[in-house]
């Protein structure tokens, strides 16, 4: 196969010792910033560019793939141990991640995070090598309508899946709705919820309300708990590996969640947050112990990390093969491509294939290179939560607030963020799950527009919706999700009845 | 006499009257970029903190960024923080003026000293390979047969891709206030719609699409400019009997309220940075074109393209007079 061929050429440029060590350096960048929350991989590789720019083309292009993935990782060692998710994309991972960690049983999660990327990362990157034009045109002829209707399943899903009643996630989620309606309209370019404030014009920033939401209210969550008796955190309980049983539980929800990644990371508005969202509702539905959810369900981690890893590699379908960048990170990485000249697309596979293929083949390299980074360390991180509580929650402090004035530094930014810490607060206190706040407000402006889109281009016509089979098949799953659990319930209530 | 060429006197008499290029080393220059980094904003900004070091005209520039509402919270931090220091300038562009107009700014491009445009970028209008139109005729008749089918996917809502809608549209006769535009965010998503044939056109910058053009998945219809671009195949909008012309370009800016002496020092750095091969050469490799004008020449040009731009965006109504 040409594509095997081509794959062992771009082994070759990939092992050659300076584009190692561009990899190495790029893989140790990426999971520094990925742990950061608020500075990511976007805006390394856009601060990079300059300094790279006299290196050989291949050499950047691998460091800043490095980068790409390394963010990946580094977001969920944060999300896992302080519940601080560096990125948007390992929220999901903060779900169950953290309560493990408190549980004493963080070595076992950062570990399935980290083999779970790696297979992830490794299945996906074989993926983009094999599969990447066919997945272009599913991904080209993914319309509008479509992106709505992935949207509602997502919606349906989520709202389903978090909070201890269906009414308490819609309600969470239509406040992240609500706050996605902030700042200037897309397509009409009319200010909405700004109240004149200039800085709410670009609306409310994913990674701030994420961090007020989780590290802020937890913190002041904990505060307000010290007068109930501490909370004793275990730093270590059993194992501080992975055990046989982890393993059992974890390999399904590694593919699974690389099913869900690697596609919809190609969709040119396909993102992280859905794949790692739609997985973690998956393995919650599919697992054996469903009851274990909200406490630590190792399930919970293998599948959203796998998920989030697997669309960074589907990102560069589109990016290496069409020259769509459909992630801020991928968008750099194209100017880094046009920096020296190159324009990712159709053509580039065939003027500079030992430039794609070096690529690609360093991208297994970074995903080897993070694993035997990542594992010896899993003993040093969990040492972190045997710091004292107190100690350990100021820490959490300052690192989310100097994490947020450091992506966006303005009064505004910082307000925003302690108000958010006072609500995630208030959700914590009054049980009302926090996550479908923050898939609210990423994916409800992409839901309206493209709604809006489909509608413009169908001239208002509804039906449009319903002509494409996608968006049809879609709607329908997200119907039949929405109105099952009524009806089994009605159904139960029948029965129960009956007897 | 053109003022280019009485800046560039200047230049040379100030250079003779310090004796070095001395004065010019020691300035140590702020740039801000009111964007996130990465855009063309930004790119503009550190591609002159690259030249005008490498010129040494400069001894160090810092580049700063300031996102928001399409350049409107970074303009108005550089009016009211920047005021009066004659060492600092600011990226702006094409973008900036529709967006201060619709966000219904307080501070305007009056209030800031223009120093001079730099580069431009021709815009082209695109259609998928399997499309019915062949050219910029058969779109304007497409356009004037049925007006709200003809779909133009394009960048955000009042930006250059939308001006140069209703500028299309204006410009052959139909109603601009009709246009069905549909704006994406980023060309990346534009050209998915395009090229799934969701959208009848795109419009976006030429190095934007130039792969795909070559490749032949996309059909260019015509470009904005003047005149044919060497080493372009696309006939210009005016060939096919369109007058069409526009470019989406990049200037610099300096604080209100900076001295005449001040301006000059800083005109004259920009100049200088703009003839060095250091600029050129980043020009090259972005596939930037040159579009240098300074001074007052500068000033003229911003103040019809104000105009032009609020016009075409008010009869669109996406300004509310």
């Amino acid at each position: 196969m040409d594509a095997f061929v081509a794959l062992a050429n771009g082994m070759a440029v990939a092992v050659q010792p300076m584009n190692l060590l561009y990899a190495l350096i790029g893989v140790l960048l990426g999971t520094a910033v990925g742990v950061l929350p608020g500075i990511g991989p976007a805006l390394t590789v856009a601060l990079l560019l300059p300094v790279t720019y006299k290196l050989d083309p291949g050499g950047s292009l691998i460091m800043f793939a490095g980068i790409y993935y390394g963010g990946m990782y580094g977001g969920s060692t944060t999300a896992i141990l302080i519940n601080t998710p560096g990125e948007s994309a390992s929220m999901a991972t903060a779900l169950e991640g953290n309560k493990m960690a408190k549980a004493g049983r963080g070595g076992p999660a950062l570990a399935t995070a980290a083999i779970g990327s790696f297979v992830a990362g490794t299945i996906a990157t074989i993926g983009l090598a094999f599969l990447a034009p066919w997945l272009v045109d599913f991904a080209v002829n993914f319309g509008p309508e479509d992106y709505f209707a992935l949207m509602c399943v997502a919606f349906v899903t989520v709202s389903a899946t978090f909070g201890s009643s269906p009414i308490r996630g819609l309600t969470s989620l239509f406040i992240g709705l609500s706050l996605g309606l902030v700042g200037i309209d897309k397509l009409t370019g009319q200010a909405r919820l700004a109240f004149g404030i200039p800085e709410l014009l670009d609306g409310v920033e994913v990674t701030t309300l994420a961090v007020g939401l989780f590290a802020i209210g937890e913190a002041l969550y904990v505060v307000s708990r010290r007068h109930h008796g501490e909370e004793k955190l275990e730093p270590v309980r059993g194992s501080l590996w992975m055990t046989r049983e982890d393993w059992q539980r974890s390999w399904k929800p590694w593919l699974r969640g690389t099913v869900f990644g690697f596609p919809i990371g190609a969709l040119p508005a396909g993102g992280a947050e859905i794949p790692t969202f739609l997985s973690y509702s998956t393995e919650k539905r599919l697992a054996k112990h469903p009851e274990e959810f909200g406490k630590g369900a190792i399930e919970g981690v293998a599948g959203p990390e796998a998920a989030n890893n697997a669309s960074a590699a589907g990102t560069l379908v589109p990016l290496l093969t069409l020259g769509l960048p459909t992630s801020a990170t991928a968008a750099m990485m194209l100017a880094g491509f046009q920096q020296y000249g190159l324009n990712p697309g159709p053509l580039l596979f065939a003027e500079r294939p030992e430039l794609v293929w070096g690529l690609i083949a360093s991208l297994f390299i970074a995903n080897v290179m993070l694993l035997v980074l990542n594992l010896p360390l899993v003993g040093l991180w969990v040492k972190l939560l045997a710091i004292p509580q107190p100690w350990l929650y100021a820490g959490i402090l300052v690192f989310a607030t100097t994490g947020t004035i450091a992506a966006k530094p303005s009064v505004v930014e910082l307000s925003m963020l302690a108000g958010f810490g006072v609500m995630g607060f208030l959700m914590r206190r009054f049980d009302f799950p926090i996550a479908p706040v923050v898939i609210g407000l990423i994916l409800g402006p992409i839901a309206e527009s493209q709604l809006r889109r489909a509608m413009s281009i169908s001239l208002g016509d509804p039906m449009a919706l319903l002509q494409s089979p996608m968006s049809a098949t879609l709607l329908a799953i997200a119907l039949i999700a929405l109105v099952a659990p009524f009806v089994m319930q009605g159904l139960g209530r029948f029965k129960a009845n009956e007897d | 006499m053109t003022s280019y060429t009485r800046l560039l006197g200047a230049a040379v008499a100030l250079t003779l009257l310090t004796g070095a290029p001395a004065f010019s080393q020691q300035l140590e220059l702020k740039v801000m970029a009111p964007a996130a980094p990465g855009g063309g904003w930004d790119q503009t900004a550190r591609a002159m903190q690259q030249a005008l070091v490498a010129a040494g005209v400069a001894r160090s520039v810092q580049v700063t960024n300031v996102a928001g509402a399409g350049g409107s919270v970074g303009i108005a931090q550089f009016v009211n923080g920047a005021k009066g220091d004659g060492n600092q300038l600011m990226v702006n562009g094409f973008v900036m003026v529709g967006a201060l107009a619709m966000n219904k700014s307080p501070v305007t491009l009056d209030q800031v000293t223009p120093i001079a445009r730099l580069t431009e970028e021709i815009q082209v209008i695109v259609v998928p390979a399997n499309s019915p139109i062949k050219t910029a005729q058969d779109l304007a008749a497409a356009v004037k047969a049925d007006i709200a089918r003809v779909t133009f996917a394009g960048g955000s809502a009042g930006g250059v891709d939308h001006v140069m809608a209703a500028l299309f549209a204006g410009t052959i006769g139909a109603d601009a206030k009709k246009i069905n535009y549909i704006p994406f965010s980023g060309g990346g998503e534009s050209l998915a719609a395009i090229l799934g044939g969701k959208v009848t056109a795109g419009i976006s910058g030429l190095s934007e699409y130039d792969g795909q053009i070559k490749s032949g998945k996309l059909r260019a219809l015509g470009v904005t400019s003047e005149k044919r671009i060497a080493g372009v195949d696309i006939p210009t909008f005016r060939e096919q009997g369109i007058d069409l012309v526009l470019a989406n370009w990049r200037s610099v800016m300096a604080p209100p309220g900076i001295t005449a002496e001040q301006k000059k020092t800083l005109g004259d750095a920009v100049e200088k940075m703009v003839k060095s091969d250091a600029w050129k050469g980043i020009l090259k490799q972005k596939g930037w074109d040159d579009a240098y004008v300074g001074g007052d020449a500068f000033a003229d040009f911003l103040k019809k393209e104000t105009l032009r731009v609020t016009d075409v965006l008010k009869s669109v109504g996406l300004i509310k007079s």
